[in-house]
């Protein structure tokens, strides 16, 4: 399968997460997928006429191309001219390629927060008018309009995430190389369902914590980060507790709060991302598929019958008060 | 005289656009064009001062640690408060990781594959380099893919993932670590070691660390000619690499690594025609002459302009020029290692200049030598009852600095805090400085001139002296433009 990967506004940690891939090494992988990749921004071998050429044969239908991947978000500005990126070495503005490569692809996969919805760079002011592939934000029709599919039949495939899992990548080229990936396994917004059907929740390191409400007040707590520290793990759509980052990783490991970069409003939180909004000591978010008077009563009932263990080691650096070992009576 | 221009590059981190003016076979005059703009800064301003955190790393997905360290810094000095011990160790070992995975990245995926392009097909050394180093299918190549995701399974430990992440805070790092976790990094560090003796050098890093001089390494090149830097080398004689690429720029580094007694373990300065010299930030300019923005022609970084402007005819990149007391500055590993005084890559300097070659051994020493140092920082461990994190308090200070060293050279993050408020934030890159375009004097960047004197081969459409040139400096051309 050929396989092209083209980035426009983005910070290229997409291209370096995937790179990192822990299950096979990208070579060794794309050898038993059998990608042969057009153009990879890490890893082709040729720059200028010779990619210009090779753009020209893929948009002749001279090559063809089975999965276009893009990276970072499709800039119009200014004034819907796409000037602020053009393809280096032409005159092209960067969203006309990226449309017309769009076109000739059986898959399109938008790959990470701003190819999917815009993400950072479509940050307010959004001076350059960043926006996602097929979705600006949680609307779709954007670059691509609400209706586009690839030749496969599929809409843009959103593997969001800022940055990008490598498995998600990996895993969505496998379920395509397969053919395997249909319609029904994406979600509403087109995110594959094999992640995106989890919350970042799910198997959170500091789940004790979260069910007796025993916080963390500061960055280096051990506590749940839901209370104070801004944390939306429980609304966040991502297997990240479950499938571990580099090694051994996740946000929450790493002692600081999910910002739900899956989400299509990342990058448009209208508060700090480290603190949790409240009314009155109540915080405004709540947990999916619950309704407010049980998390409220749940919480206030958990914050009564919190252990000591777990009230003084949320709010430590390090595990202060052991787990009771409990004999058995002989 | 002929005109090309050359682009896309690939194997540059981002977008880059060369324009050179070609006269009897060699290039009399270059352009460099950075073509995307994202406007980072803007994104900042109104902000709450912890959201620098949040969008600082996502400047860049290669540099992007680099990025949370520069802004932590920044929004220390705001709360007038610093790390303790512990916390500050965590946060160098982070850097000290993204620095060497970044280094070993540009050697083996960056860098080395020009020499396994077609061109090269009659040169004694050509099947060798292209059974290590062939793109996408190079044993090393492919070795060191699987040695760089080893790497970082230290950052899943210390930062959660990597890029990205949200642990590097004003006060520390928001992760405390156990002494298990530490040996569990070791083994991290020592697979690295364990690629680097067995793939790069075919000896011992202590070995290669030892090296003092030229002759040296000359002499160690003849009994490690089977290692892959044994094979550049070899590689780097034929071609004269030591000729090809000269900056005449001065030498910049802020400094790196702060440690408990107070030094740096990369120092600041300045390197002049073999003179070193204290650096003062308040020197740096950015001068936009020739880039694509609005406001004062040359300003320090606190009144910088920052809103784009397309219809300057003289304008060319959307990188600005950051000038040093009005002088072009080179940054990145070599000017880091000369600064520290490291005797081959002094040699080197001395011998050469900035050239290709010494810029690439300046990296892959910096590479061995951040390995050990890892190693030593997780031997000597955290103290057992010392803190990770110390809580930010009011602010201080409505100005903060932050100065620090990316794998690419100097980063620097210059923020302003009113009303609680991000006011203003200003960031100057490390290729900004390398990738410069012209100033008001005219006067080109640390690669325009490198790129001065170029040779060519007959018939070439995208030469290759260019594009080696082109990666000696490990660009990463979305830091720069940001």
């Amino acid at each position: 399968m050929n396989i092209l990967w083209f980035q426009s506004g983005g910070c290229s940690g997409c291209t370096l997460s995937f790179l990192g891939l822990e299950e096979m090494d990208l070579i060794e992988w794309s050898r038993s997928m059998q990608l042969n990749w057009l153009w990879h921004p890490s890893l082709t071998e040729h720059s200028g006429s010779e990619t210009q050429a090779m753009l020209d044969a893929v948009l002749k239908d001279e090559i063809k191309l089975d999965i276009f991947c893009l990276e970072g978000s499709v800039i119009m500005g200014p004034k819907g001219s796409g000037r602020f990126h053009m393809l280096a070495g032409t005159e092209t503005p960067a969203k006309e390629l990226i449309e017309r490569l769009s076109e000739k692809a059986d898959y399109v996969l938008a790959v990470g927060t701003c190819a999917a919805f815009g993400g950072i760079t479509a940050s307010p002011p959004n001076t350059v008018e960043a926006t996602g592939l097929q979705y600006d934000q949680n609307f779709a029709g954007s670059l691509l309009p609400t209706n586009f599919k690839s030749r496969a039949g599929l809409p843009v495939i959103n593997i969001s995430g800022c940055p990008v899992h490598p498995g998600w990548v990996a895993e969505t080229i496998g379920l395509i190389r397969f053919q395997k990936l249909k319609t029904e396994h994406l979600d509403p917004y087109n995110r594959p369902r094999f992640y995106a059907d989890k919350l970042v929740h799910h198997g959170c390191s500091r789940n004790e914590y979260y069910e007796y409400k025993a916080s963390a007040v500061k960055p280096s707590d051990l506590g749940c980060m839901m209370e104070h520290m801004g944390c939306v793990g429980t609304v966040a759509h991502a297997d990240c507790n479950e499938r571990p980052w580099n090694g051994n990783g996740s946000c929450t490991k790493g002692g600081y709060p999910c910002v739900d970069c899956t989400s299509p409003d990342f990058g448009h939180l209208n508060h700090s991302y480290q603190e949790t909004p409240k009314i009155g000591n109540i915080p405004v978010g709540l947990p999916s598929d619950m309704p407010k008077a049980w998390f409220i009563a749940l919480s206030t009932l958990a914050k009564s019958a919190t252990p000591k263990r777990l009230k003084i080691n949320a709010i430590s650096e390090r595990i202060e008060i052991s787990p009771e070992i409990k004999r058995k009576k002989l | 005289m002929s005109k090309i221009i050359i682009g896309p590059f690939n194997r540059v981190e981002g977008d880059l656009e060369v324009q050179l003016e070609i006269e009897a076979q060699k290039v009399t005059s270059a352009r460099v064009n950075s073509t995307l703009f994202r406007g980072f800064e803007s994104m900042l301003q109104g902000r709450p001062l912890g959201d620098a955190l949040v969008y600082a790393p996502r400047i860049c997905g290669i540099c992007s640690v680099s990025q949370s360290v520069a802004a932590a810094q920044a929004l220390s000095q705001i709360y007038g408060i610093s790390p303790p011990e512990n916390g500050q160790r965590a946060i160098n070992l982070m850097l000290a990781n993204e620095n060497a995975a970044d280094l070993l990245t540009h050697f083996y995926l960056f860098f080395m594959p020009d020499f396994a392009r077609g061109i090269y097909k009659d040169r004694t050394w050509f099947s060798d380099s292209q059974k290590r180093f062939k793109a996408m299918q190079g044993v090393s190549s492919a070795r060191a893919i699987e040695a760089r995701s080893h790497w970082l399974k230290m950052m899943g430990t210390l930062a959660g993932h990597w890029p990205h992440t949200l642990a590097i805070q004003p006060g520390g790092c928001s992760r405390s670590l156990n002494d298990a976790e530490v040996m569990q990094m070791l083994l991290y560090a020592q697979k690295l070691r364990h690629f680097l003796e067995n793939s790069l050098l075919h000896d011992k890093l202590e070995n290669f660390l030892a090296l003092e001089n030229e002759a040296d390494l000359q002499s160690w090149q003849q009994q490690h000619a089977d290692s892959d830097l044994g094979l550049f080398i070899a590689i780097a004689t034929d071609l004269s690499l030591h000729e090809l690429g000269k900056s005449d720029a001065l030498l910049m580094s802020y400094g790196s690594f702060p440690e408990s007694n107070g030094q740096r373990l990369i120092p600041s300065g300045v390197y002049r025609n073999g003179e070193f010299h204290l650096l003062n930030p308040s020197h740096i300019q950015e001068d936009i002459s020739h880039a694509n923005y609005q406001g004062d022609i040359h300003s320090s970084p606190w009144h910088q302009a920052q809103m784009p402007l397309l219809d300057n005819p003289d304008a060319y990149s959307w990188c600005k020029a950051p000038r040093l007391k009005g002088e072009v500055a080179e940054t990145g590993s070599l000017a880091r290692q000369v600064m520290a005084k490291q005797p081959l890559i002094l040699d080197l300097i001395q011998r050469y200049g900035s050239c290709v070659y010494s810029r690439i051994l300046a990296r892959t020493l910096e590479l061995v030598k951040l390995t050990v140092q890892v190693e030593s920082w997780l031997q000597q461990g955290f103290s057992e009852t010392g803190h990770f994190f110390t809580e930010p308090g009011d602010i201080v200070h409505q100005r903060g600095v932050g100065l620090i060293e990316a794998a690419r050279g100097s980063l620097g993050h210059w923020l302003e805090v009113k009303n609680n408020r991000i006011y203003s934030y200003q960031i100057i890159a490390p290729t900004t400085w390398n990738f410069s375009p012209r100033d008001q004097q005219n006067t080109p960047g640390a690669l325009e001139k490198a790129l001065e004197n170029t040779p060519l081969y007959d018939g070439e459409t995208d030469p290759v002296n260019v594009q080696h040139i082109v990666r000696s400096f490990d660009p990463c051309m979305v830091c720069t433009v940001h």
